[in-house]
């Protein structure tokens, strides 16, 4: 029974993890989907959230919910800005330019990170800090892990709602399938994209706070990106339920490797998973397998 | 004055104009001979800048002439360079070493070309941090071989009884080094291979109507830019004379990248500029660093950020790199006073989809 | 050459993509030499046949044959060795190359120095060298594009792109020809120059073709023989005059006229 407690509560600590990673995820395949660019800096939008969030709640002393939706509104509003000052210019220039361009803004960000806020890790409370909740059975959960995955399934079912049921979630899904389209339809497709990347930094952003009373806030949490990565790949590049279910995967496993295998292999596995996700099914478990027509 | 040329064997040579023999002879005399004329610090610099080009001339075959983008090539400078250092330690001479190590690290890059062979830019992309994460971690693991965390020091290396050590004795090996890798690319770029993986780059599927075996043309585009990658860290072992796995991370993948890309993709001329660029660019920094306004010199963390700040620049303003700004410089010079503007605007682009719909 | 099958010849080929059938039950012959032509209204299968015989497809049913050769599951590359080469609808040229270069990649099939010696610049790599630089020149003589021989196709018109295409093509020196809608994109100067090319390629190349195509002027200018193709599934066989007379050809282009039947250009 023990045994089983223990495989349970890895698993729900991996899920809680896999979250974050779909979350980050989540951002990624948002950007991906509607303009084919791939954001390198989607971890450091999530460290600029959780900064952001530090500041508001724990510098200025603000109410926790508040100082949350003030971090999403201004990382959303940063990740406009992003795109509409500098990504629109490179629009039409081929991946891997875009590639680089977003590793650099990361390397950026980073910098400009540790400039305001300092490299020093630094924490602020949440109402889900050091509580746990009680199964029974033996299951002890933190209420952070709790937190995150319901925060999760929350943000995620906002999201599907925007997306299938209002006209601006409705306008993005036509201008990422469809751009020559959309602009007929009177759709302000460039608009749309900078929005898009707004809900990506927005959705890092919750990734961040609900992180918060897991893990210290510091400039290097963006690291966090390549697992996110891996999630992506492994849900299939094109699809948000993909994001999520991939991440989970990546945390679980993580979880299980790191109790169940000898030290120093919880990196080691998640990158060997996708690397063999790429090689065996690179279009992952929700993605499409898409040919060049000629 | 351009020759007329008078024979297809004309357009074969490496330098295609007198005037160019003339001028890399020059500059070659000035590199022999700076050792002699230049403090042990500035030779030290050549050395990385010499080193730094050769994995970027084996980075440049791979994803600026076939296309293949590698975010995990630091993993070949790892292997090549602590294949030679272990190799010396065994007490196998040194002109078995460097070769062997080059060979080594071939073969890695054939281990990693091989599961590869289907994936496109992105995808590849990320399975080759992934394999730069996974070398990474087997090289911190596998103490017995590598020494894990404390480290490997690289042994002297000695040729017919001579030890080649100091800075000098560096500066030359690498010299000598990136003058083959740079003879032997340009080979490749004057024969059929160079033509393959140029039509690789741009259009697979015409590539292989044309009777191009992708597989196997991708498969060595991977062992030959590995090779010379590892070649290059078998040279960075004996410049810093002390290995340490995590020094081959994700950061070093990424200057590399950033040689290429900066340089200018697909040329060579590219991968010596950004070469350059990225090997002098923290002496740069720290030369300036006391005399930019507003008190950034004293902030940490400014080398990473002007390095992303002028990736950032370069790619929105100049994508075609150094070797862009410098082509565009000799054209603007060749038809001075008849040039046009026109011909030095950049071109609208419009995104082309990868995608089917 | 047996007498029932022909050079070139598909039996009973399908295609199905899921649950469309693309092409279906399509059987015919190519004579050697001779200049054929596929027509059909838009989706028809046409492409896809072409994919194909240049093995970007593998068939879902039936089979291919060449020169008495099965090809219906040869890998891709090997097609041009064989002496099969086509020209792409959209022109997949390698646009960061110049015209030269992209010729001298259509010689790639008829490259036997290995690596090593092009590693060290042999002068066996020399010789081949100057051998491929001469058939490419021949090409160029023949498209009449040395003008733009150095430039990098990125710079070049639309016009110069579809020769330039058929010139690579023409560099893997093969037997049969696969022209992809040759005139897609062209003024009528341009078409005609193709037509005259066409006939060129068929008189003194003595290279078969296989052409797929719209214009109905061009098709009758050159065909031998004409396919007439509609949701995957054949219409007609003939000469050009007798395919455009078909009813059902007619019917099918959607009450299209049929050109009257053109004189062949001597």
């Amino acid at each position: 029974m023990d045994d089983f407690v223990r495989l349970l509560q890895l698993v729900i600590n991996g899920t809680a993890a896999g979250c974050i990673y779909g979350l980050v995820a989540l951002g990624f395949v948002l950007i991906y989907k509607a303009t084919e660019m791939v954001n390198f800096a989607q971890g450091e939008l999530m460290m600029l959230g959780a900064f952001f969030a530090y500041t508001f709640v724990g510098l200025w002393g603000l109410n926790y919910w508040l100082g949350f939706a003030m971090a999403i509104v201004c990382t959303g509003a940063f990740g406009y800005l992003l795109d509409a000052v500098v990504l629109r210019r490179v629009i039409g220039q081929p991946q891997f330019a875009v590639v680089m361009l977003t590793l650099g803004l990361a390397f950026i960000f980073r910098a400009a990170a540790g400039a305001i806020w300092g490299y020093d890790a630094v924490g602020f409370t949440t109402p889900f800090t050091n509580r746990i909740a009680n199964l029974g059975g033996g299951v002890v959960l933190g209420q952070d892990n709790v937190s995150i995955i319901i925060g999760t399934v929350i943000l995620c079912s906002v999201l599907y709602l925007f997306f299938s049921r209002t006209r601006m979630g409705i306008a993005m899904q036509a201008s990422s399938q469809n751009q020559l389209a959309a602009y007929y339809m009177g759709i302000p497709v460039r608009t749309v994209f900078s929005l898009i990347w707004a809900i990506s930094a927005g959705v890092a952003a919750v990734a961040a706070v609900l992180l918060a009373p897991v893990q210290m806030v510091d400039v290097n949490m963006g690291l966090i990106g390549i697992k996110a990565f891996a999630a992506a790949v492994l849900g299939g590049f094109g699809s948000i339920p993909g994001a999520l279910v991939g991440g989970v995967i990546v945390g679980v496993v993580e979880q299980l490797a790191g109790y169940y295998l000898p030290a120093g292999s919880m990196e080691l596995t998640s990158n060997i998973v996708l690397l063999s996700v790429l090689i065996l099914r690179p279009q992952g478990l929700f993605g499409q397998v898409i040919r060049k027509r000629v | 004055m351009s020759q007329f040329k008078t024979s297809y064997e004309q357009d074969l040579r490496l330098a295609t104009k007198r005037s160019d023999v003339f001028w890399y002879g020059l500059l070659l005399a000035v590199l022999l001979a700076i050792p002699f004329s230049l403090s042990e610090f500035y030779v030290g610099e050549m050395s990385f800048v010499f080193i730094y080009a050769i994995a970027g001339v084996g980075l440049m075959l791979l994803t600026g002439y076939t296309g293949l983008v590698s975010l995990g090539h630091a993993a070949f400078l790892g292997i090549g360079a602590y294949a030679n250092a272990i190799l010396l330690s065994e007490g196998v001479p040194f002109a078995v070493s460097l070769p062997a190590a080059g060979l080594i690290t071939a073969a890695a890059g054939v281990a990693i070309g091989i599961p590869t062979l289907r994936m496109t830019g992105l995808y590849l992309a990320i399975a080759t941090l992934a394999f730069g994460a996974i070398v990474v971690l087997v090289g911190e693991k596998w103490t017995s071989l590598t020494g894990g965390f404390d480290g490997f020091p690289v042994p002297t290396p000695t040729v017919l009884g001579f030890a080649i050590e100091g800075p000098s004795g560096v500066y030359y090996m690498a010299l000598g080094i990136l003058v083959l890798v740079v003879l032997v690319a340009m080979n490749v770029l004057r024969a059929p291979l160079g033509r393959a993986l140029v039509a690789i780059r741009d259009s697979e599927i015409s590539a292989q109507s044309m009777g191009i075996n992708l597989a196997f043309y991708k498969t060595v585009s991977f062992a030959l830019s590995a090779g010379i990658t590892g070649l290059a860290g078998a040279l960075f072992g004996h410049y810093v004379r002390h290995l340490a796995p995590d020094s081959f991370g994700i950061l070093l993948s990424i200057q590399l990248v950033t040689i290429v890309f900066i340089g200018g993709l697909g040329s060579l001329h590219g991968a010596i500029f950004g070469a350059a660029f990225v090997a002098l660019l923290p002496q740069a920094i720290a030369l300036v660093r006391d005399d930019l306004p507003f008190g950034i010199g004293r902030l940490p963390g400014l080398e990473p950020s002007l390095f992303g700040l002028i990736l950032v620049l370069v790619i929105m303003f100049e994508p075609h790199g150094i070797n862009g700004r410098w082509q565009k410089l000799k054209r603007w010079f060749l038809a001075f006073p008849l040039h046009k503007r026109a011909a030095f605007r950049r071109q609208k682009t419009y995104a082309k989809t990868d995608r089917l719909r | 050459m047996s007498g029932s099958t022909g050079y070139f010849s598909a039996r009973d080929l399908a295609m199905r993509f899921g649950g469309i059938r693309a092409v279906e039950g399509v059987s015919f012959d190519v004579r050697r030499g001779e200049v054929f032509s596929i027509i059909g209204p838009n989706g028809a299968g046409k492409t896809t046949i072409f994919n194909m015989i240049s093995r970007i497809y593998t068939p879902s049913g039936g089979s291919l044959h060449f020169d008495g050769q099965d090809i219906t599951s040869i890998a891709p590359h090997k097609i041009a060795r064989l002496g099969i080469a086509r020209t792409f609808q959209n022109i997949e040229l390698f646009t960061n190359a110049t015209l030269l270069q992209n010729l001298l990649i259509g010689r790639h099939c008829h490259s036997t120095v290995p690596i090593l010696s092009q590693l060290l610049h042999l002068p066996s790599v020399r010789r081949a060298e100057v051998e491929h630089r001469r058939r490419a020149e021949a090409v160029i003589e023949f498209l009449n594009v040395q003008r733009y021989r150095d430039q990098l196709i990125a710079n070049l018109p639309y016009g110069v792109r579809k020769v330039v295409e058929l010139g690579r093509a023409l560099c893997t020196e093969p037997k049969l020809l696969l022209l992809d809608e040759p005139s897609s994109g062209l003024n009528v100067e341009e078409t005609e120059e193709m037509a005259f090319w066409i006939e060129d390629i068929k008189k003194d190349l003595g290279i078969t073709i296989i052409m797929v195509e719209h214009d109905m002027k061009l098709v009758t200018a050159v065909s031998d023989r004409v396919l007439a193709l509609n949701q995957g599934r054949i219409l007609a066989l003939g000469t050009s005059a007798e395919v455009q007379g078909d009813p059902e050809v007619i019917r099918a282009y959607i009450g299209g006229e049929p050109e009257p039947a053109a004189e062949v250009a001597a």
